[in-house]
């Protein structure tokens, strides 16, 4: 773990970091200080400033956390924060990095989440094999109530470890006694969510960073970023690196100065693929001169989502990485929108035929086809995301493609995957 | 302005709509609608209607923006 050393004004989220220790109570109040009381930050306050420090969501979305608090706010009945660390992208790190060794920043932000939307009460999720997560949050919470730092009643829940465990609506869904699926919207959870209260779901790093834009002021959070991405953001940078972890940057940095950061690249690189499993893949020239903003990457028709970024080493098979991780989120559908179910199937199935040498002449226009019909026809984004992420590796390794349709497998295709997932539900090709 | 929305998890792919309001729904190869999002024209309105109507599940719907 470690932050780009040639930023002015990094590490912030990570400045506490404590050797893989968690940073206890004292530590934290230490290196940050305590957050402003009520008298002298209240709830309109400081709404208005998470709004004039333009804080996005970092679990993937990019949603104003501001415009969210406000439709808490405006809904009717008793509010409810929900801290969202499922994280349920296999390659991310940084939400279980920030339960296990940050708790008392994520705890921070909500505490002041819950006072910005009037809620007594607050859950903290996690995925139950994060027990990581869950020892740093129990500690951490028995030091808060010897301190009486607790204003709020936290309780903890341990969420599915399934790819579709963090989605809002299914997250609210687990924590009131359902299954992990996403549900139709209206209503949103911030009408009607847990236990039908109004309630605001942020991903524990948003949290981390409201607990510093209290402290420190909107206009310290923008001294960071672009105009449009305030702050810093959590990377987890996997494959051929010579360091992979999490690393705190500033929006808008090369990627070239986080491969740099990370001790270099350890290989040539095939591509590199951005935002994770439901990000794009995008052809390794020039890559290096990418800039990690939203802005930018959509030029590209790619995005930051969650953060996570995968530098494929180019002794990899592309196709046979992209084949596994199609397989793994075509699996990982809830079941319960037609068009998902058939079409992530399909996908699958038609991807699996091509890198083995055995696809139907049309099985590069079906593929094309269905990831064109596919984005917008589910009740989550599952079907979008695995779309994108077939479409832009078609687009990137087109030709390795062509050659596994032709040939069958290649050398490569058994190797030791890079884009890996949770051993318990990984699929057998 | 009037738009064809699906309640995707409450679809499972009947097609009655495909078949009122061709103007603005087709299936796909499992018989799942796609849906054009192009507001409703006050001559497709009635046909719009009916189809939403006719929806076994109530899945079709008439979204106004």
């Amino acid at each position: 773990m470690a932050t780009l050393a040639t930023t002015v004004g990094l590490p912030r989220l990570l400045s506490a970091l404590a050797d893989g220790e968690m940073v206890d109570l004292g530590r934290h109040l230490d290196a940050h200080g305590a957050p402003p009381s009520e008298r002298q930050l209240d709830a309109g306050s400081l709404v208005d400033l998470v709004e004039r420090a333009g804080l996005r969501g970092r679990g993937g979305a990019a949603f104003p956390t501001a415009t969210k608090m406000r439709a808490v706010r405006a809904a009717r009945g008793a509010a409810i924060v929900v801290a969202n660390g499922c994280e349920s992208e296999p390659i991310s790190a940084k939400d279980a990095l920030l339960l296990r060794e940050l708790p008392h920043l994520v705890l921070d932000g909500v505490e002041l989440a819950a006072r910005a939307v009037g809620a007594g009460d607050a859950v903290v999720a996690f995925e139950a094999p994060n027990t990581a997560a869950r020892e740093s949050l129990e500690s951490a919470l028995s030091e808060r109530r010897a301190e009486r730092c607790d204003a709020t009643r936290i309780t903890l829940f341990a969420a599915e470890e399934r790819f579709l465990s963090g989605q809002e609506t299914a997250l609210v869904s687990q924590i009131n006694g359902g299954p992990a699926r996403p549900t139709f919207v209206p209503p949103r959870p911030t009408d009607r969510g847990v236990d039908r209260r109004p309630t605001l779901i942020q991903n524990v790093e948003t949290l981390a960073n409201l607990a510093l834009i209290a402290r420190y002021g909107a206009d310290w959070f923008r001294e960071l970023g672009t105009v449009g991405e305030t702050g810093s953001r959590l990377v987890t940078l996997a494959g051929a690196v010579e360091e992979p972890g999490v690393y705190e940057i500033e929006c808008g940095t090369p990627l070239g100065a986080l491969f740099a950061a990370a001790g270099g690249l350890s290989s040539a690189l095939a591509g590199v693929l951005v935002g994770g499993y439901f990000g794009s893949w995008l052809p390794a020239p020039g890559i290096g001169q990418l800039e990690l903003s939203d802005e930018a990457l959509a030029r590209h028709g790619a995005a930051l989502g969650c953060g996570a970024i995968v530098a494929l080493p180019a002794s990899c098979c592309a196709v046979a990485e992209t084949v596994r991780v199609a397989i793994y989120l075509a699996t990982e559908t809830a079941g319960q929108c037609g068009p998902c179910v058939h079409g992530t199937s399909a996908i699958a199935r038609t991807l699996h035929g091509v890198a083995e040498g055995k696809a139907s002449p049309t099985a590069f226009a079906d593929l094309e086809r269905w990831a064109a019909e596919l984005p917008g026809r589910g009740a989550c984004h599952h079907p979008n995301g695995l779309a994108h992420f077939v479409s832009t590796a078609l687009r990137t390794f087109g030709p390795q493609f062509s050659d596994h349709a032709r040939r069958g497998p290649c050398a490569a295709c058994a190797d030791e995957p890079v884009l890996t997932f949770p051993q318990s539900i990984a699929p057998r090709t | 302005m009037t738009r064809i929305g699906v309640n995707r998890i409450g679809c499972v792919g009947h097609g009655l709509c495909a078949e009122l309001l061709p103007e603005r729904i087709e299936l796909d190869e499992w018989g799942y609608p796609i849906v054009d999002r192009e507001p409703i024209t006050a001559d497709l309105e009635g046909h719009a209607r009916r189809a939403a109507d006719a929806c076994p599940t109530l899945a079709l719907l008439l979204e106004r923006d």
